[in-house]
């Protein structure tokens, strides 16, 4: 065991074998020079890591529910802010929460954005592997366009999921948030940089890491860091960050690959290939393109 | 502090999940660079870079104990030194 990185996220825990969000985890919180609080939502994660009587957590955590971790921490550090200011704590403490896409984009959303507006001093870390994988991949609001999950699944009458994700990154600046960066855990430095940002500036920050899930994707254990690789290369993941509503652009590439070479390693896209599906890898491409331009046009 | 339903980390009641392994993944120390790129990726954490005797450099080296031979190690490695064996 290596006894750098299980600082704060001990082995042991139960993810599937050839899983990325132990590496997301284990990255962010090597970044954080104090002691840290993590609450965390409803999700992959939080069952993985936890199973009684053993917890991989030696640092402080809470899991409350799946709707409320944006909410839990705020209590948390709204605490610490009042027992810091009477004396009774004297030491920096940093507060990070981890949930999936589904404790983001829809059922924690509320408490995201009420946190988000009152300007709690934390680093809200959602690890986006598009859809409940934890229930056996169900849709979620972040499943991109013509993913099959079990509740949009590939048939006659339908290429899988019809409706284009919804864009958080977007909606996290719209808060006037001081730093919401997205990151891939293929990128290491790149999420390092980001990481010691987000924990470094004051407010609440917002950290969007795409995270590809081996289970639910269907593709092999082995391949998690090739596939997220391929996400940006190809412009389906763009790695930029919104700092004070000014974007930034930290990947690009004069050629972007097909957006087919990323979806071909994938079981959940598998049904795309076939004669009467090829116009939807079309039509994705015309909207990875498109995102990309509204993104560079947003750079100043 | 462990009280209720607060629990505290003991390795000692940590599942030995390299017993989930049926590939295992083997570092060929002589092609071993020391790049140490396989490390933050293995989702157990299980890979540390030691230094063997007579070793000027500090190699990859696996912890089975916790591997659950997923076989990230062995597709990021650079100059591929680690193999998946049955």
């Amino acid at each position: 065991m290596n006894k750098e990185l299980t600082k704060n996220l001990a082995s042991g825990h139960s993810a599937c074998a050839g899983c990325a969000f132990p590496t997301i985890v284990r990255t962010i919180l090597g970044e954080s020079d104090v002691p840290v609080v993590i609450s965390n939502a409803t999700g992959c994660l939080e069952v993985t890591s936890t199973l009684y009587p053993y917890t991989a957590w030696k640092v402080p955590y809470i899991h409350n529910a799946f709707e409320n971790a944006a909410a839990t921490i705020s209590g948390v550090e709204r605490a610490y802010k009042i027992l810091k200011k009477k004396g009774k704590i004297k030491k920096e403490i940093k507060f990070v929460t981890f949930a999936g896409d589904g404790g983001t984009y829809d059922i924690g959303f509320q408490s995201l954005s009420g946190a988000l507006e009152r300007g709690h001093n934390f680093l809200y870390v959602c690890y986006d592997n598009g859809g409940y994988m934890n229930t056996g991949n169900q849709r979620s609001s972040a499943t991109p366009f013509g993913a099959a999950t079990e509740t949009t699944p590939s048939g006659k009458m339908s290429f899988g999921k019809m409706e284009v994700r919804k864009n958080l990154m977007d909606i996290a600046a719209a808060h006037g948030v001081p730093y919401a960066a997205q990151a891939n855990v293929a990128y290491l430095p790149d999420l390092k940089k980001k990481a010691r940002k987000a924990l470094e500036t004051e407010g609440p920050t917002f950290l969007l890491v795409f995270s590809p899930c081996t289970n639910n994707w269907k593709f092999p254990t082995s391949q998690f860091v090739s596939i997220a690789k391929l996400a940006t290369e190809t412009n389906f993941w763009p790695l930029y960050e919104i700092e004070k509503g000014k974007y930034k652009i930290n990947w690009a590439t004069e050629k972007p690959k097909p957006v087919e070479e990323f979806l071909k390693t994938q079981g959940r896209f598998k049904h795309l290939f076939s004669e009467k599906n090829k116009p939807v890898i079309g039509q994705i491409q015309k909207m990875v393109d498109a995102e990309f331009r509204r993104l560079a046009s947003l750079v100043e | 502090m462990e009280e209720g339903a607060i629990i505290q980390h003991d390795i000692k009641k940590a599942p030995k999940t390299g017993n989930w392994r049926y590939m295992k993944p083997e570092v060929d120390k002589e092609k071993c660079i020391g790049c140490a790129t396989c490390v933050p990726f293995c989702p157990e954490a299980a890979i540390e870079m030691k230094r063997g005797q007579g070793q000027k450099k500090a190699k990859a080296d696996i912890d089975y104990e916790y591997c659950k031979g997923c076989g990230v190690c062995a597709e990021v490695c650079p100059v591929k030194a680690i193999f998946m064996k049955k």
